[in-house]
């Protein structure tokens, strides 16, 4: 119960924080725009290739937009020297870490739902599948990226060049969840196979994944 | 030790110039690929060994966090392992990598096909390249720590890329180049994948080994330094 109560702590700071700056929600939505354009620009989407493809571009978007927002949500802390204090208080050290990755979460979903409109007009695309079952790939697949990036983002921080740093190490790890929120939308979108397996997939390995960031987590905020 | 190194080095060194030998001139060449096969004597040694040397890596770091606490000593000795077995890994890895490239060109046409075992193959490779990285970027002191946390992830990541880039292929079957290749593999040419395949492994055991001692030398000496400083400062 307390330990529920300081998740909700740091969750509410990070997100007082955001509110009042607003830098990385605006960074980060400016930037999945610019991805987007960029891609169309590159590709040229016509209406029957662009929902083959429409799966590619919005995680590819999703994971580079969000690694900008999570090296911000540590950053943050290093003024004032804050992350000492976090390192010093008696509170559980993951609880930082999911109380700052629910955070990211919920940016990223904002995010979300903003492409998910821009795609709509840009893309053209329409739903062939079961269109409720983005509403259980998106969360999951971003969970997985955020959990993982927010993660990272730490570790990365106590590196040298730390903002090079998290996608160095970011991207390689979640290559398996990214493939399998791009096949799933992908076979959502065009309902020509069944995403069940996918879905599966990720869902193993968001609680995977979840379970040794949060276990491991300490040992990265205590190293010296 | 050093003595013991040298002895090893020679004999890695003699099952090496026979491991050539036999690769070269005993067995007889492939009926179809002719002479091309033969790359596939050093390709499959590397390979396997890049698959195990990170097994020995994850072991290393698992025990660099056990012990960091209790005793610093032992992990260190375990974090010098860590990092010798992983760049034998990248090593191994980038190997199995080229000699694969190098003989699907005139077998297969293409240098690159994105088949299951290939991309995960790749996937290991660039886990370990980022591994190498974080070594490689963070202030001393930490990069123990941080590289142990990371090999912890390459190891749970490793299964999942597997599964997913199974399934991945799987769903959308590509052509299927040449068939297996050890499925196929004639008796007479066996002699040559057992001594390159001792040969590779130990040379990876050697250069493991000098890498580990150079490891805790640099470990000594900034041990060595640190002492000094405390004690002029003292």
């Amino acid at each position: 119960m307390t330990y529920l109560r300081t998740v909700l702590h740091h969750l509410a700071k990070d997100l007082r924080l955001e509110s009042r700056s607003r830098d990385a929600l605006n960074g980060m939505l400016f930037f999945s725009l610019l991805v987007v354009v960029l891609f169309s620009i590159s590709f040229d989407p016509t209406r029957a290739v662009s929902r083959e493809i429409t799966g590619g571009i919005l995680w590819t978007a999703i994971l580079f937009s969000t690694t900008t927002a999570l090296n911000q949500s540590w950053t943050r802390e290093l003024r004032h020297h804050s992350l000492d204090a976090q390192r010093l208080a008696p509170a559980p050290a993951s609880a930082l870490l999911l109380g700052k990755a629910l955070a990211n979460f919920l940016l990223v979903t904002i995010l979300e739902v903003v492409l998910a409109l821009i795609f709509i007009v840009f893309y053209n695309v329409n739903v062939l599948g079961n269109a409720w079952l983005l509403l259980l790939v998106l969360p999951l697949g971003t969970w997985s990226l955020v959990m993982n990036g927010t993660f990272f983002a730490a570790l990365s921080l106590r590196t040298r060049s730390r903002e090079l740093m998290l996608p160095l190490l970011l991207f390689p790890v979640s290559i398996p969840a990214l493939l399998a929120m791009v096949q799933a939308t992908q076979s959502i979108l065009t309902a020509d196979s069944d995403p069940t397996l996918w879905i599966k997939l990720l869902a193993g390995y968001c609680i995977v994944f979840t379970l040794v960031c949060l276990m491991l987590f300490s040992t990265v905020l205590a190293a010296e | 030790m050093k003595l013991f190194l040298r002895i090893w080095f020679v004999a890695t060194l003699a099952v090496l110039a026979r491991g050539l030998y036999v690769a070269l001139f005993v067995v007889p060449a492939d009926a179809d690929q002719g002479n091309i096969q033969r790359i596939f004597y050093y390709h499959l040694p590397s390979a396997i060994l890049g698959l195990i040397f990170p097994y020995l890596n994850f072991a290393a770091s698992v025990a660099y966090l056990a012990l960091r606490r209790g005793n610093p000593l032992a992990a260190l000795r375990a974090d010098a392992f860590a990092l010798a077995t992983a760049e034998i890994t990248i090593l191994f890895t980038t190997i199995g990598l080229a000699t694969g490239i190098l003989w699907a060109r005139p077998v297969w046409g293409i240098w690159w096909t994105w088949d299951a075992r290939l991309t995960s193959f790749l996937l290991l490779w660039l886990l370990y390249v980022s591994y190498m990285m974080v070594r490689r970027f963070s202030s001393t002191g930490q990069t123990h720590t941080l590289a142990a946390v990371l090999s912890v992830f390459a190891a749970i990541d490793v299964p999942i890329v597997f599964m997913s880039i199974r399934w991945w292929r799987t769903q959308h079957p590509s052509p299927v180049f040449g068939g297996g290749q050890g499925s196929g593999l004639d008796h007479s040419m066996l002699p040559a994948v057992w001594w390159n395949l001792a040969a590779w492994a130990m040379w990876g055991v050697f250069l493991a080994a000098a890498r580990y001692r150079l490891e805790r030398l640099h470990q000594q000496q900034q041990m060595d330094a640190a002492l000094a400083a405390t004690e002029a400062t003292a």
